[in-house]
């Protein structure tokens, strides 16, 4: 058999762009159809054929070792971007699948379904970026479609303003990366990974270089939710639609760290630059940013409130992995935080789709709202009580595993202080998560709800999160050897 | 694989039972509750604990070894196997559980699939914790044991469960926490020499002293602070004095099947821990700190009779009568003899039976007259002659009456502890005072709410006891008059499983 051409390596971002290109159809032969069924139905086909495509090209191995370099080194299919396209697909297609039953009612779902695929094919290209342009281009793409998918409640004066703040706060933080990007490329001379990374190693402007590199690393930090560039995504994730806060708190946070990963291991190595030690900047980072997200969280009286700001404390773990780079096992503390994000994005896209259910119920948001749900909807109550100690590292979900193999790792790699930070946020964290399962448990039922309606679509995927949660216990071999060897590949 | 499939089979059940409408949960759950069991006797029946992996390089029982999570040297492995110290407590946690289940019947009265699902789930953990031998899968089943105790509380419990069941989950947490911080300690030091973090080969290597220094703390040193660590651990899951303070709450909030689980087999999951850890792993510490741990044992037996001494609530009394028995055990273990460390396991299993039948016997009690303050009731025996009888019954197994499951267990503790370390007969004699105190406030309780004139504040009659509330109290009593009269039936197989510790056989 005649060896498969490079470009299928990009079937995953292929795949979604050609679906939401179908949807554009869909709605221009049928404007203003609304049928639910046939928009959410072909774009849960585009992310399961964007999921099964990079999954296959994975095992494939055709993207194996140093993988495959597109577009004169522009663009890159290796482990790594193979891996967060099936994180960004799972993740996808969880929120089209929730969407269906959150968007009855709503006008112009065509528009929502193509923005999301775009948002998740721009994911993926981020992915695959080897270069500070393409990295730019990807992070618009999916930066700008969010924009308008936080502000789709166009009624409700909460979506709109979050997506305001959104916009201006993103605005900002664009124009800081492209500054830095464009002092880079005054350093360098380059944009592509690799040429920065030869010119960045006796560069006289270190000065300049390291305004650069701190500047692309706000950049980075914005679109990950890290203190202290945090503050947009309380407001955004509270008043987006809920699916949509789930979109962005587990696959855009993951999109921002994988380019993060690629951008500080390969162009700016810090075996080749001296001068400029981010690995400090990124200890500081994610001690700041575990620390103040977790006590933010346990400070909520709100559900989704709550979430977005544990969801700031999650992206601390996630830190270690940047931050605990030079110590030796830096292929394996790096592999776990990809492991991390995997299990994240389907427990933590689950929490917010409990919320998007409950909100469906029309109860409120508080814990309180939340009290004795769980003899109500048992099920998706179960659902909820996997996530949440997952999140908070209890085994019930391999959110465990993740933890430990992250704070294992960084322990390896001699940063005990870094995993002992970890630990204590983790044990602070055990309060607000099972504050939830105290409400919905424990708390005193609301005896004029009744619940009328089982909203197909969202129980589906809540259920689903949950079983893919508990299920990645015993195969969470099969993830972190794929993660560990795409990591291994960058360094 | 008859140990997966049994914890298979309780996970199953969890699903199937959270899933049945809640008018079937409670004999849903206990026909969930019978595959489990079966398995469990299954085992039993052919169960050959001549191999010991721990030290002689021998296999377990049931054992399977398979690559789980492989990470160079954090590779987790699923290893599970059975030997004679874990067989005993794997049967007396399906047989507990079973029982567990049955006492709920009568109390339980909302969201009885959660509840009974929750039961088994707790099982599943269980049965993991006494069967896994890797580390990391201990830990998943350690934790995943808190979740169940934390929700079975939180939900059920009495007045004050929100408090207790928070104090449960983050007093054991944090201890599960430096225990973990112990143990990672060793490995650490261990270096290259393990190759995972597999019970057995970590075990073998330490005995074979190849732990090295860590970060300019030596090998000595290491170890102290890593038996120190998990001995705090440990300690704080058997409610070792004064690691207590979590347990009175706990098994006073919780209703009264998960009191029984709890007090019958949860607090054994530390005592099998500081067995399999402590004392396995790190023998030399254990003779070098004898009389320190012997203290903890002794302050543990005669301070928590004291406690008890000073209840009026009844279920208190049951609660801190557990300190003594896990005082005995703590001495038994600490002896380090053949007899006392086969003396302490049988007590696990004595103990388990017994306090699950005093809290079956107080819930019964409870659901009967309504109150469990011993001042508020007099003379239950004529109206509730069954009761008091299971009541009486688990109180003189408590005292160590021969021919019952407690007289064994203590014997041969006190036998084992008497001439082991230096200063072990003054420690020995003083824990054996503390029956003494152990008979008094059972004698005291039995006195004033079961005989005498008939008395309940509030009302003149009692509820009358189903045939189900009764059935679980029977069972329990005969549990504990066979062990206690045909020892030989768990015996044989502990002795089995702690001659190779001692190096050598009973």
């Amino acid at each position: 058999m005649a060896p498969l051409p490079d470009w299928v390596g990009l079937a995953p971002a292929l795949a979604l762009t050609l679906t939401a290109l179908v949807v554009f159809v869909i709605d221009t032969v049928k404007p203003r159809s609304n049928d639910r069924a046939l928009l959410a139905g072909t774009t849960l086909l585009g992310t399961v054929a964007a999921l099964a495509a990079a999954g296959a090209v994975l095992v494939s191995g055709m993207a194996s070792g140093e993988g495959l370099t597109l577009f004169g080194g522009q663009l890159v299919v290796d482990g790594m971007s193979l891996f967060f396209s099936v994180i960004f697909a799972s993740v996808a297609a969880l929120v089209t699948l929730a969407s269906y039953d959150y968007l009855a009612g709503q006008s112009e779902q065509a528009e929502y379904y193509a923005l999301v695929l775009l948002a998740t094919a721009g994911m993926c290209l981020l992915a695959s970026s080897a270069s500070l342009a393409t990295a730019f281009v990807s992070f618009e793409l999916l930066s700008l479609a969010s924009y308008a998918l936080v502000a789709f409640l166009k009624e409700d004066k909460g979506s709109v303003e979050a997506s305001l703040k959104y916009f201006l706060v993103g605005a900002v933080s664009s124009a800081i990366l492209l500054y830095g990007i464009s002092l880079i490329y005054g350093v360098t001379g380059g944009l592509v990974f690799d040429t920065v990374a030869e010119n960045v190693v006796d560069t006289p402007h270190t000065g300049l270089l390291g305004v650069g590199v701190m500047m692309v690393l706000g950049g980075f930090a914005f679109k990950t939710a890290s203190v202290p560039f945090h503050f947009w995504a309380p407001e955004a994730y509270e008043g987006a639609p809920t699916p949509i806060s789930a979109f962005l708190s587990s696959g855009s946070k993951a999109a921002g760290f994988v380019v993060a990963f690629r951008v500080f291991t390969v162009a700016f190595g810090f075996e080749i630059l001296t001068d400029v030690d981010w690995v400090l900047a990124f200890q500081v980072l994610a001690v700041v940013t575990m620390t103040v997200g977790n006590f933010a969280a346990a400070t909520q009286e709100n559900v989704k409130r709550m979430l977005a700001y544990s969801s700031v404390g999650q992206a601390g773990y996630v830190l270690i992995a940047l931050a605990a780079l030079g110590g030796g096992s830096d292929a394996l503390v790096l592999g776990m935080g990809m492991s991390h994000l995997l299990v994240y994005g389907f427990m933590n896209t689950g929490a917010f789709l409990f919320v998007a259910l409950v909100e469906h119920w029309g109860v409120g948001r508080t814990f309180e709202d939340y009290g004795g749900l769980g003899s109500k909807a048992p099920v998706a109550c179960a659902a909820m009580t996997v996530f949440m100690l997952s999140l908070a590292g209890i085994p019930l979900g391999a959110g465990f595993f993740s933890k430990y193999f992250l704070f294992g790792a960084a322990v390896d790699a001699g940063y005990w202080w870094l995993a002992a930070v970890g630990v204590v946020n983790s044990a602070l964290s055990l309060y607000f998560y099972t504050r939830v399962l105290r409400a919905i448990w424990g708390g005193d039922a609301n005896e004029s709800l009744t619940i009328e309606s089982y909203p197909v679509g969202l129980y589906t995927a809540v259920v689903a999160a949950a079983v893919v949660t508990v299920l990645l216990i015993p195969a969470f071999g099969f993830v972190t050897g794929p993660a560990v060897d795409a990591a291994s590949a960058l360094f | 694989m008859l140990i997966e499939l049994l914890i298979a089979l309780c996970l199953l059940g969890a699903v199937v039972v959270f899933l049945l409408p809640d008018e079937y949960a409670p004999f849903g759950g206990f026909v969930a509750s019978l595959f489990p069991l079966v398995t469990s006797f299954v085992l039993w029946y052919g169960f050959d604990g001549s191999g010991n992996a721990f030290l002689q390089g021998g296999q377990l029982a049931y054992e399977t070894d398979v690559e789980w999570i492989s990470l160079g040297q954090y590779a987790v492995n699923w290893h599970v196997g059975l030997d004679g110290i874990s067989m005993p407590l794997v049967v007396l946690s399906t047989v507990l559980t079973s029982l567990a289940i049955v006492t709920g019947w009568t109390p339980i009265d909302r969201q009885r699939s959660g509840f009974y699902a929750l039961l088994l789930f707790l099982e599943a953990g269980l049965v993991g914790v006494f069967s896994t031998l890797d580390f990391f899968a201990f830990l998943v089943f350690w934790e995943a044991v808190l979740i169940p105790v934390y929700l079975l509380i939180t939900v059920w419990g009495g007045p004050r469960r929100e408090y207790a069941a928070i104090k449960f989950f983050v007093y054991t947490n944090v201890a599960t926490l430096v225990m973990f911080i112990g143990f990672a300690a060793l490995v650490f030091g261990l270096g290259d020499s393990v190759t995972s973090l597999d019970l057995p080969a970590v075990t073998q290597a330490l005995r074979a002293g190849e732990l090295g220094s860590l970060g300019g703390v030596g090998a000595g040193t290491l170890r102290l602070a890593a038996f120190a660590a998990m001995f705090f651990g440990f300690g704080m899951k058997m409610a070792v004095v004064p690691f207590h303070t979590w347990l009175p709450d706990a098994y006073t909030e919780s209703p009264t099947p998960v009191t029984v689980v709890l007090a019958g087999i949860v607090t054994k999951m530390g005592t099998y821990a500081m067995l399999r850890f402590n004392f396995t792993m790190l023998p030399d510490i254990v003779e070098q700190y004898a009389q320190v741990i012997a203290l903890f044992a002794v302050v543990t037996v005669i301070y928590g009779a004291l406690l008890a001494l000073s209840q009026h609530d009844l279920k208190r009394i049951v609660a801190y009568s557990s300190l003594p028995s896990m005082g005995f055990v703590l001495l038994g273990l600490v002896a380090y003899t053949p007899y006392g460390l086969s003396g302490a396991t049988f007590q696990m299993v004595s103990h388990g039976l017994l306090s699950g039948l005093l809290f079956a016997c107080v819930g019964v009690i409870y659901s009967a007259t309504g109150t469990r303050m011993v001042g508020d009731m007099a003379g239950l025996a004529g109206r509730m002659p069954v009761t008091a009888a299971a009541f009486v019954a688990g109180s003189f197994g408590y005292m160590g009456l021969p021919f019952m499951s407690g007289f064994m267990g203590e014997y041969f503790i006190f036998q084992g502890a008497f001439d082991s370390f230096p200063g072990s007969p003054v420690f020995t004699a003083v824990a054996m005072f503390g029956i003494v105190l152990v008979a008094g406030y059972l004698l005291f309780a039995m006195q004033r709410a079961l005989f005498g004139e008939f008395r309940v504040d509030g009302s003149s009659t009692v509820r009358r006891a189903a045939v189900h509330d009764l059935a679980p109290l029977v069972v329990l009593i005969a549990c504990v008059i066979v062990l206690g009269s045909a020892p030989h039936l768990i015996f044989s197989m502990i002795a089995d499983a702690v001659g190779p510790l001692l190096g050598g056989g009973l």
